[in-house]
């Protein structure tokens, strides 16, 4: 099974505060053992939202807002993809991500949906219908 | 099951192969070094839901097991010799003790690779292989490999003590091959782990078509074996095949459970991201040099369809190519019907139809079903009806799987029609 493993946003990343040597050096090593383990799928690091914006719908509406946004504690700075066979598993990880400054930072642990999770739920033809709308919209894969 | 002991499954699943392999090099012994290992967690079990899942869990069960090891060789006087090696190796590394994690990982990598060539020395069975490597690699316990598998807990475990018993009795020490060994140790290796993946990527028993857990296990074990020995281009080639196979696990099952076939496949639903990582540890093979092992070639293949976005973008010409490679380094007769399927597609059917009419004699596909399946088609494609009716009714005849033998009648059924069109008027 899949999780994002979200990096929630502080002062620094939404200032753009590049990250010091040593947490550079520090998340390496950590990437490097994730690796490893065979657990790394994908990860990024993402820009200050002053360089994002945001689509808001409406009804038939749509508005675009662009960033910086305030309320920087529900902001994500990056994220990593893992592949990993329990939840507790992803927390045993999350909990070695390093923090040497030991700032006050949060993770946030998502699954990633499977098709088989939709279970009994996903009937046949509904089945057939998600598979028909992934089709029109491969963005969603 | 309390958090903590989910926890302590979590912790044992991230460190067991780590510390088995690293108490298997103190004490020479991947039996033993199971043994303490379990202790270990057995300790972990009765202690952290008291005080808490300690900071550093790896070092803890390290430093937890090696106590066991000297208790338990100072109890057991006939190891006593043992004991005193063992002794030994513990004080010198005493002082390293408060950098343990460090000190252990500073050979963990080459522990790892010893374990991973003795979980799949030759002097043991395929099944025992197969199930140690699980076991002692992949973390996995008895209870999910016999889940996985499909066989009873007591098979597992009793295969799993034969084969650590195995080990020490034909002494197999706990070392890397070298020479002209290692390639044949190494493929030994690589074929465990696409055995682990086939058996989850087509399940050759029970009523799932697909079981992805199992294929993630492979993945993974690929995955940490790429970076165990980097320098192998072939096991580059196994992750890159395992990655674009797994990209279609997805959109290889239909609705109602069925299999569907790659040119038939929704090429949306296959997984862009396995695809990226499939394509970068082929091109990382291909960067190490040489010619192309049968893993990398099979990848290369797999790279061509997962490169098309449409079926009939798919470079056959290519794939005809890499199978004519792989008949040349690794020749079957399965290959060679691949290999038909590819000139067929890439030069007409009666260039495929060539090679299929002379794998016929082939006695080891005399009960082959894809065999006549694919003569049928290409007979069809040639406007042969009769003999491809014939092809389809054999292969529906051949094959064990119900859903193929419905198709394979509709098109025999189908074929009857083209071989007598109604009477016109």
């Amino acid at each position: 099974m899949r999780f994002m493993v979200i990096v929630k946003a502080n002062k620094d990343s939404e200032a753009g505060v590049l990250p010091s040597q040593e947490l550079l050096t520090e998340m390496g090593k950590f990437n490097e053992e994730l690796v490893k383990a065979g657990v790394l799928l994908a990860a990024e690091g993402l820009q200050p939202s002053s360089k994002g914006a945001r689509v808001k719908f409406s009804g038939g509406q749509r508005t675009v807002i662009d960033g910086p946004f305030a309320e920087t504690k529900e902001l994500i700075a990056g994220f990593w993809l893992w592949q990993v066979r329990s939840k507790e598993e992803a927390i045993e990880w999350a909990k070695r991500i390093p923090n040497p400054t030991g700032d006050e930072g949060e993770i946030e642990i998502r699954q990633v949906f499977e098709a088989d999770d939709f279970g009994p739920n996903l009937t046949p033809e509904l089945r057939e219908q998600e598979q028909r709308l992934r089709a029109q919209a491969p963005m969603q894969q | 099951m309390s958090d903590t002991h989910r926890a302590i499954e979590a912790v044992w699943r991230i460190e067991s192969a780590r510390l088995i392999a690293g108490l298997a090099r103190i004490v020479r012994d991947v039996g033993l070094a199971e043994e303490l290992a379990q202790d270990a967690l057995v300790a972990a079990l009765e202690q952290w839901p008291e005080s808490g899942v300690p900071d550093k869990p790896g070092a803890w069960l390290m430093g937890t097991a090696k106590h066991r090891a000297i208790d338990l060789f100072r109890r057991n006087k006939r190891l006593a010799r043992k004991c005193e090696e063992l002794a030994h190796a513990l004080e010198t590394q005493q002082e390293m003790d408060v950098l343990d994690v460090d000190a252990i990982d500073d050979h963990i990598g080459d522990d790892l690779l010893r374990l991973v060539f003795t979980a799949c020395h030759p002097v043991l069975s395929t099944e025992a292989r197969v199930a140690l490597t699980l076991r002692l690699l992949g973390g996995l316990t008895i209870e999910e490999i016999a889940r996985a598998f499909l066989v009873s807990e007591p098979t597992v475990a009793q295969r799993i003590v034969r084969a650590k018993r195995t080990l020490a009795a034909a002494r197999v020490p706990f070392e890397v091959p070298s020479g002209a060994e290692l390639d044949a140790r190494l493929s030994s290796v690589l074929e465990v782990i696409y055995l682990i993946f086939n058996e989850g990527y087509a399940a050759t028993a029970g009523d799932d078509w697909v079981r992805p857990a199992l294929c993630e296990d492979a993945l993974r074990l690929g995955r940490i074996l790429a970076e165990l020995v980097p320098q192998e281009p072939e096991v580059h080639g196994l992750v890159a095949l395992m990655e674009i196979q797994a990209s279609r696990l997805r959109a290889r099952v239909g609705p109602s459970g069925e299999p569907i076939l790659l040119l038939d496949q929704d090429r949306a639903r296959w997984d862009q991201l396995l695809i990226r990582r499939g394509l970068v540890a082929l091109e990382r093979a291909e960067e190490l040099g040489g010619v192309l092992g049968p893993h990398a070639l099979q990848a290369a293949i797999a790279a061509c369809h997962a490169r098309a976005r449409t079926p009939e973008e798919t470079d056959w010409e290519r794939i005809a190519a890499l199978y004519d490679a792989l008949a040349q380094l690794a020749p079957s007769p399965v290959v060679e019907l691949n290999r038909a399927v590819a000139l067929a597609m890439a030069f007409g059917p009666a260039a495929g139809l060539e090679l299929v009419d002379a794998l016929t004699s082939e006695p080891s596909l005399k009960a082959y079903h894809l065999l006549p399946s694919v003569r049928g088609d290409l007979l069809a494609k040639l406007g042969r009806f009769g003999e491809a009716r014939a092809e389809f009714e054999r292969a529906a005849s051949l094959t064990r799987n119900g859903r193929e033998r419905t198709l394979l009648l509709e098109r025999a059924a189908t074929c009857s029609r083209e071989a007598a069109p109604p009477q016109p008027g």
